[in-house]
């Protein structure tokens, strides 16, 4: 892959910034879909882990 | 993509493990008081869901009804329960791994705990300060702008305690208190009025168990993220020496 050969010659630092980047877009898509969806549906099957973890319902 | 990788199944591993927990502490602690709430839901002033759809509703595939589709009571309900939780795990795993990596690493269970009990603090407590968690029936502003200020609280409160805690000079202190603080003196978005047929004792008591569960369930979190990240590191080595040869 180009974007890690690129990252390797940079160091261990700029390296991570990719791999970073894409874990915390990934972890903020299942939060947001998980807690913070609209759809009825995805709200009602996660209604009760919603209120539990205090996330804003209804 | 080694790290890439790495992290995701150390999410996966602590946020099944850690969710899968929670439910059970949860189907004690609060669903009881969520279930018990619901008796009381429209008694009071008609509040019902407020419905927020997107313009676009292309796939009404479970649109009967004026509800929907909800899990039936027992079991189902308690298997989609599970299910959220432990998928929110993984996606909370997913940014307390990211965070920790971006600051360094996770090497134990020690540091990890130390991230699982900040994310409490971001994730739970700091946003429950001005949204406290609700049951069902209970009054609330509009649920776009309360979304809104929770995501503004837990990102400024995780900002403020990543500058306290790994920054030193005197500013980025101040700056770090002013983040931590700004989200309360701004203020969340709060109901036109707080009448509810829900009884007062009802909702101290699910307040407390949500506190309670959730502190519970970011130090699993944090404790399993950091035992799973310091074995499970495949392949990095490429990554901090640039070399082809495996250090071991």
């Amino acid at each position: 892959m180009t974007t890690k050969t690129a990252a390797i010659a940079l160091g261990a630092s700029a390296s991570k910034i990719v791999p970073l980047s894409i874990t915390a877009m990934l972890g903020m898509f299942v939060i947001g879909f998980v807690g913070f969806s609209h759809m009825e549906v995805v709200h009602n099957a996660a209604h009760d882990s919603r209120h539990s973890l205090a996330f804003p319902c209804h | 993509m080694y790290l890439f990788r790495n992290i995701v199944l150390a999410a996966v591993v602590s946020g099944l493990v850690s969710g899968l927990i929670l439910t059970v502490l949860q189907s004690y602690a609060t669903i009881p008081l969520i279930i018990h709430a619901e008796t009381f839901e429209g008694k009071g002033e008609e509040v019902g869901h407020s419905h927020s759809h997107a313009h676009d509703e292309g796939t009404p595939a479970h649109d009967h009804g004026e509800e929907g589709w909800t899990p039936a009571d027992g079991t189902e309900r308690f298997v989609y329960t599970a299910a959220s939780n432990m998928l929110a795990g993984i996606g909370f795993a997913l940014i307390l791994l990211t965070a920790a990596e971006a600051l360094g690493t996770l090497n134990g269970w020690r540091s990890g705990l130390m991230f699982g009990l900040a994310g409490f603090l971001a994730f739970s407590l700091a946003p429950g300060l001005g949204l406290p968690p609700e049951l069902p029936g209970m009054p609330a502003a509009d649920l776009a702008a309360r979304q809104l200020w929770w995501f503004a609280t837990a990102a400024l409160t995780a900002l403020g305690l990543g500058l306290l805690a790994y920054t030193k000079a005197p500013t980025l202190a101040v700056l770090g208190i002013l983040s931590l603080v700004a989200p309360h003196l701004w203020g969340a978005p709060l109901p036109d009025t707080h009448e509810t047929a829900v009884p007062l004792e009802l909702h101290a008591r699910f307040v407390a168990s949500v506190f309670a569960t959730s502190l519970l369930f970011w130090a699993m979190l944090g404790t399993v993220s950091g035992v799973v990240r310091a074995r499970l590191r495949g392949g990095e080595e490429a990554y901090s020496n640039g070399a082809a040869e495996p250090v071991r």
